[in-house]
């Protein structure tokens, strides 16, 4: 996993601090995570890729209905980690991983869970838009037709609603049936958010959403974490310290596959209680 | 010396002989393919014909004198002592002689199409107007002046051989020729199409028959039921077989009276002429059209006289069609066995050696699969086949001998390698990103594969599909033993139940060429053949691909990608 992002430093921050800071302003009471109702608990998870020790004795619980980012240096885990809640690193030859993860009190790694399935409710945004090369209406129907509905009136309607919810609706609805990738980075981004939309996933996981976007699509990208918070819990990586302040209630800070800090925004960012967090956000290191 | 190197550095060199391979290269194929097209198209053009006195010395006494009426074919430089050892006595103080390759057609009374005749011994060449060229069914081209035409045995025009403009004759004929070839036309389609339907009917009635007998259900019931049918068909035969006579007698009821050179008259019949005109008064938007018909005749008709006269269409259908066969086979075959080893396959040493074995399978010599065909797909599946299906046609073999069903195999075999090879590299070329996509949508690897990954390496595939045809296409050594013979006008796929007869041999472009330039009598009648099909061979192959090539840019275009 490549994790450059030295070119994302001149994000026009005060922008952002109009919408945001009131957002930080109104947690600075929150409750812990403990206390709120959990979507995905992590217990003891210890993750391997051959010889190689990725994860180590991760522990914690993410709240329903939240948006908790994991932010770290490269190669912390942090990508691993997220990984692991829908199963992606099963696709990786070597990989073992011990411990469980529960979503929503069932353990995911069951031997009788559906992966398929697990897939659907747990989406996944990646770090490189990844539209596939139909027309943009097929991309965001996809993970229907998958399902076996193909009645022209419900894709019809769900597509439509998946691309409102991803706040792309207006650009493109009259080229529905052109091709995906004559789209711009930031527009194949957010389709594919719809298109993770489109099948009512619970979770929403963003592997650096923005990462390889410019500013303005950046910003469009982060008032749609925004707006989708509501219905979905929603975990995001990125190595983007202000970023995961703006979009996040929960962070949780990660170094060398451990999991150094896990508490509201609010506290990592303003009062962190491990030095190497503090170390870290303060730009000392990473 | 620094210069030296500084130039070489520069990577100019590199430049030019880059550039001298690359136009290398173009110079080749285009003069190959102008050397093809020179030779084979300007076989069709309507020469004109020479009449020259030739007289030749000879050891002892007079010299030989004869009339000399044909084609100028090609001229040579021969040395002198060679035309001397040959028998001819001629100076040897001109170290060189020209000699001319003279085709004098009628085979039927000289022996030979052509003549070698020394230039300098040539005198009085003339093009006579009514000097007539007569393409034949039998015995080659006939070259000569139309001097009486004949119905039922009684003279109905005539004209004078010595007088160019005196034109009765020849107008008589051209209309009995058009009249003639009609009614052969009638023949052919009555041979071919009704007889033929009777043929088939009748073989397979008996075949019937022989099946009710085999599973003893030879029943009187079953037996009157084919009995009458066979009857039927009898019946149709008789009517049939009479009508072919009676057009038989009206096809012969004209003939024409020729001299030919040295006053040698014969009679031949009309309906021995496919065309005849008379080259040296044409212009030349008549010789065009001429030339056109001769053309249109190479490309759809059948071949005669040991196929160095007539057309070759058997041959390009059976080529096109064992193509587009191969590709049905090898695509599916290709493309299931490269995913399997591409997507399916636990990546290791077996899937290692396995390539290893596709890609030395491509460097196996085609006879070897020629070989592999008749043993196997023939003497062995073949046999079986023949004893569990068609035990009724026993002992003769129905799949049990070379055919187009095994022709085609035989070269998808061939061409496996090339399709496993590029639909590999496709798939591996798909990104990662995109399948991991499908997946975090919940599809399984086998949606993902049919819905994302194939689609989108369907370019590769078509790449290799190109390669397998421009191979197969040009591939001869293996159809010898699978399939292919010298002459099979009955078409694979025609109007009689069941419309495809993949048991049926079938001429091919490529053994045309070698049976044509290598295995027939009249070697140099036949060479601007072997040229004209060399270049259609191309042609066909070249139009092969284009298909294939569009459809892998259509591909293209619908599914690039933007980020490789």
């Amino acid at each position: 996993m490549t994790e450059s992002n030295s070119e994302y430093a001149p994000v026009n921050r005060s922008k952002f601090k109009k919408i945001d800071m009131g957002k930080l302003g109104s947690h600075v009471q929150s409750p812990s995570a403990e206390e709120l109702p959990s979507c995905i608990s992590v217990n003891d998870l210890n993750l391997y890729y051959g010889a190689a020790h990725a994860l180590k004795n991760v522990n914690m619980t993410l709240p329903r209905q939240r948006v908790t980012a994991f932010i770290g240096p490269s190669g912390c885990g942090k990508s691993s980690l997220l990984r692991c809640f829908n199963r992606m690193n099963d696709l990786v030859d070597g990989c073992v991983i011990k411990g469980s993860i529960t979503l929503e009190g069932a353990d995911i790694y069951h031997r009788s869970v559906d992966v398929a399935d697990l897939r659907r409710r747990v989406g996944m945004v990646f770090q490189k838009p990844n539209p596939f090369p139909k027309s943009i209406y097929e991309n965001v129907a996809y993970g229907l037709r998958i399902q076996g509905i193909n009645k022209k009136r419900i894709l019809d309607e769900s597509v439509e609603k998946s691309l409102q919810s991803a706040a792309l609706w207006d650009e493109v609805k009259d080229r529905l049936h052109d091709s995906a990738l004559g789209l711009s980075g930031g527009q194949q981004q957010r389709l594919v958010i719809a298109r993770t939309v489109a099948v009512e996933p619970e979770v929403l996981l963003l592997d650096e959403p923005a990462s390889a976007l410019d500013p303005i699509s950046t910003l469009k990208i982060e008032e749609l974490i925004n707006d989708l918070k509501d219905r979905y819990t929603i975990i995001i990586v990125t190595h983007n310290m202000q970023q995961a302040a703006r979009v996040s209630d929960f962070t949780a800070f990660m170094y060398m596959g451990k999991m150094i800090e896990f508490d509201t925004a609010d506290n990592i960012f303003t009062n962190p209680a491990e030095k190497q967090t503090e170390d870290y956000i303060t730009g000392r290191y990473g | 010396m620094s210069t030296f190197k500084k130039f070489f550095e520069s990577g100019t060199p590199w430049i030019w002989i880059n550039a001298g391979a690359v136009a290398i290269s173009v110079i080749m194929t285009v003069g190959l393919l102008l050397l093809l097209a020179f030779n084979g198209l300007s076989h069709f053009w309507p020469k004109d014909i020479m009449f020259a006195n030739y007289s030749q010395p000879v050891t002892e006494g007079e010299p030989l004198r004869r009339e000399v009426v044909g084609e100028r074919v090609d001229r040579e430089h021969v040395s002198a002592e060679r035309i001397i050892s040959s028998g001819i006595p001629v100076s040897d103080s001109t170290p060189l002689y020209e000699r001319e390759l003279i085709k004098i057609g009628n085979r039927d009374l000289n022996g030979s199409d052509f003549t070698w005749l020394l230039t300098d011994y040539l005198s009085d060449i003339s093009y006579p107007n009514n000097l007539t060229t007569f393409e034949r069914r039998e015995w080659g081209n006939f070259y000569g002046y139309v001097q009486e035409v004949k119905e039922a045995g009684s003279t109905v025009a005539q004209s004078d051989p010595a007088d160019p403009n005196d034109t009765r004759a020849w107008e008589a004929l051209e209309q009995r020729i058009e009249r003639a070839l009609s009614i052969h036309e009638q023949i052919e389609d009555l041979e071919k199409d009704e007889i033929g339907e009777v043929n088939y009917a009748l073989e397979r009635l008996r075949l019937q028959r022989r099946g009710l007998e085999l599973r003893g259900t030879a029943t009187p019931e079953n037996l009157a039921e084919i009995n009458a049918e066979e009857a039927s068909w009898e019946a149709n035969y008789e009517v049939l077989q009479s009508r072919l006579a009676d057009l038989y007698a009206q096809i012969d009821r004209d003939t024409v009276v020729m001299t030919a050179m040295n006053d040698e008259v014969t009679e031949i019949s009309v309906s021995e002429i496919v065309r005849a005109f008379q080259p040296n008064g044409m212009h030349i938007g008549n010789k065009l059209v001429v030339y056109g018909q001769k053309l249109w005749e190479f490309l759809s008709d059948d071949p005669r006289e040991a196929n160095t006269e007539g057309g070759i269409f058997p041959a390009i259908f059976g080529t096109v069609t064992m193509v587009l066969l191969m590709s049905i086979f090898v695509t599916p075959f290709g493309v299931v066995a490269a995913v399997y080893l591409r997507e399916y396959a636990r990546q290791g040493f077996i899937t290692r050696t396995i390539r290893i074995a596709v890609n030395n399978l491509a460097g196996v010599p085609s006879i070897v699969y020629g070989v592999f065909g008749l043993g196997f797909f023939i003497y062995f599946l073949g046999s079986e086949v023949d004893q569990a299906f068609y035990p009724e046609a026993l002992p003769a073999p129905t799949f049990g001998t070379p055919g187009m069903l095994w022709a085609s195999l035989t070269l998808a075999l061939l061409t496996v390698p090339v399709v496993i090879v590029s639909t590999e590299e496709g798939l591996a070329r798909i990104p990662r990103s995109l399948r991991e996509g499908s997946l975090a949508l919940g599809a399984t690897k086998f949606e993902t594969l049919w819905r994302v990954v194939l689609p989108m390496a369907s370019p590769a595939m078509m790449t290799g599909l190109i390669l397998a045809v421009a191979r197969a296409a040009g591939e001869v050594a293996p159809l010898m033993l699978v399939g292919v013979v010298k002459l099979a006008p009955a078409l694979p796929v025609n109007a009689n139940y069941p419309y495809f007869h993949l048991d049926q041999k079938f001429m091919h472009l490529g053994f045309h060429i070698y049976d044509v330039g290598f295995q027939s009598p009249n070697v140099e009648a036949a060479r601007p053949l072997v040229f004209a099909t060399a270049l259609l061979l191309v042609v066909v192959i070249a139009l092969l691909n284009q298909l294939a090539v569009s459809i892998r840019n259509r591909l293209r275009e619908k599914y690039k990608q933007l980020d490789m």
